[in-house]
């Protein structure tokens, strides 16, 4: 199952490289990354394989939003198909 | 790989513009809950529904944490209960109601549908128990919504049932006087009652529906206005191609919410409800959807038109987005849940008047309503027969969910709570009905040609 990993906050230092540990610990797969920053804020979207994540979904999404907190950043973790659903005829 | 812009589109929609999935509504067949002893009945309706519905609420959950939508409402609609209960050696049907209201806590849902009656064209044993019944049923009750289809196209209106609704919405509101009339706001009175729709107080599970069905409701009054922001001043095409486009999207993660539902529970998926909904919550306001049309409040001239191509550009939009649309789609105007309707029925714009020729063109009718406490049975009868009027001729759902808060007079504010808001009280013409309510009787089903 793939899912889309969004981070969004105030820019700084080592964000891709913390999420993207949080993701390896966890056996999630990063396919793809694309990532800008508009005005000052980071933004990060991230393709991952989750089908051999060793916690279930829910629970990844609740801790890779918690991290993200305390680094004041918005990250979030849903399944691919809401996006296709909403965007893809 | 997706476009990040779209990604980040829809993340917007969500955290800023309140897009959600309304309710997943499990509707429930009871047939075979019948039983002469009414005690029987009773625990079989409790034990079908624990049974049925026992993952719902955890489903739904999963699904929302899995997509990152929020999904506000889990309901369950059932049987009208006059067509079960009415196989009972009883006149009381309080107990059922209560069954029901027990069953809902067990799940864990929101609300229960389906303490309702079909009576267009005339009632049966059954049916009469089960209206007596209702002011008791929702002040003893907390989950439990009620309605009662009164006319149809096919029918006609009932005037005698008519006469005893209007009598019905003020006994309940005097029964839950302590809460401002409460009970009234989870009672509807319709004409061409949906079978299908998922949206309380008034889903039931029709007889024609299979044992077990998953119907979806979406909502998103709040992404279409900020959609429609970015058009403003351009001609009404542009406009409805914008509605159209929304209305879309909304549709589709509905319909995934759905599929979803469906096999995760083993129950067929039914239809999506592409309603869309309000909320008190600022930027969740149908009103305000027609204001940024162009009008300076909602309730002045040009409301209706703008409300008729709101209604049929969400429809056109979200039909190609799901293999079934069904229920009551298109845009609901309750005056308590809506922000903007709030604020324009307590600036005087927004009259029942003007309401009553906005339900002309859009979906349901004049909902949530409240009118002084002292307004007469037989004028809320008359209330609900023009409403039902509109629907019989029309060929459309209307209903009519009006609040005659007790001790109340225009200008005061009835606070429901939660999605249910908070009601300004309304006036109404003091002109007596009691003659026209008092007749009884059947208004005839209308003609299905010569129209114009």
């Amino acid at each position: 199952m793939r899912a889309i990993v969004t981070v969004v906050g105030r820019d700084q230092v080592g964000i891709i490289a913390a999420v993207c540990s949080q993701l390896s610990e966890r056996n999630v797969n990063v396919l793809d990354i694309s990532q800008t920053i508009l005005q000052e804020y980071f933004t990060m979207v991230m393709l991952v394989d989750v089908s051999k994540c060793t916690v279930p979904f829910a629970q990844l999404a609740q801790e890779l939003s918690d991290d993200g907190k305390e680094r004041s950043l918005d990250i979030r973790v849903q399944r691919e198909d809401i996006f296709n659903a909403m965007h893809r005829i | 790989m997706l476009n990040q812009k779209d990604i980040l589109s829809t993340l917007s929609m969500i955290d800023q513009q309140n897009l959600d999935i309304r309710t997943i509504t499990m509707g429930i067949s009871l047939l075979d809950c019948c039983h002469s002893d009414p005690k029987v009945a009773c625990d079989k309706i409790y034990d079908k529904i624990t049974t049925s519905a026992q993952n719902l609420v955890k489903t739904g959950e999963d699904i929302e944490a899995e997509l990152g939508i929020p999904i506000v409402n889990k309901r369950i609609s059932v049987t009208p209960i006059a067509l079960v209960a009415g196989a009972s050696d009883t006149d009381d049907y309080v107990p059922f109601a209560q069954a029901l209201d027990r069953a809902a806590k067990e799940t864990g849902v929101n609300f229960i549908g389906g303490f309702s009656a079909l009576v267009q064209k005339g009632m049966t044993r059954g049916d009469r128990n089960l209206i007596a019944s209702i002011p008791e049923a929702l002040a003893v009750t907390d989950l439990v919504c009620s309605s009662v289809n009164i006319g149809s196209t096919k029918a006609g209106i009932n005037m005698d049932a008519v006469r005893l609704m209007g009598e019905t919405v003020k006994a309940c509101a005097a029964r839950t006087a302590h809460q401002g009339g409460f009970g009234c706001a989870k009672l509807v009175v319709f004409c061409n009652a949906v079978e299908d729709n998922p949206f309380m107080a008034g889903a039931f599970h029709g007889v024609g529906e299979p044992e077990r069905v998953i119907n979806v409701g979406v909502s998103g009054p709040g992404v279409v206005h900020h959609a429609l922001k970015s058009v403003k001043g351009q001609p009404f095409d542009v406009v409805a191609e914008t509605i159209k486009k929304t209305a879309f999207q909304v549709t589709r993660m509905g319909q995934l919410v759905a599929q979803e539902a469906s096999s995760r529970l083993g129950v067929p998926f039914g239809i999506v409800d592409l309603s869309l909904a309000p909320t008190p919550a600022i930027g969740d306001s149908v009103a305000r959807i027609l204001e940024e049309m162009g009008l300076e409040v909602c309730g002045g001239h040009g409301t209706t038109a703008a409300l008729a191509l709101l209604n049929d550009a969400v429809k056109k939009g979200g039909v190609m987005a799901s293999s079934s649309v069904g229920g009551l789609s298109g845009a609901f105007i309750p005056v308590s849940e809506d922000e903007g309707m709030i604020a324009a029925a307590r600036s005087g714009a927004l009259t029942l008047e003007k309401l009553e020729a906005m339900t002309c063109v859009c979906s349901v009718g004049l909902d949530m309503i409240a009118v002084p406490g002292d307004t007469t049975a037989a004028t809320i009868s008359a209330i609900i027969a023009d409403e039902a009027a509109i629907g019989m001729i029309n060929q459309k759902t209307t209903a009519v969910r009006i609040i005659p808060a007790p001790g109340t007079q225009v200008g005061d504010t009835v606070e429901l709570g939660g999605l249910l808001g908070s009601a300004p009280v309304m006036p109404c013409h003091t002109g007596s009905a009691e003659e026209f309510v008092a007749r009884g009787g059947r208004i005839p089903a209308p003609m299905h040609s010569l129209k114009n």
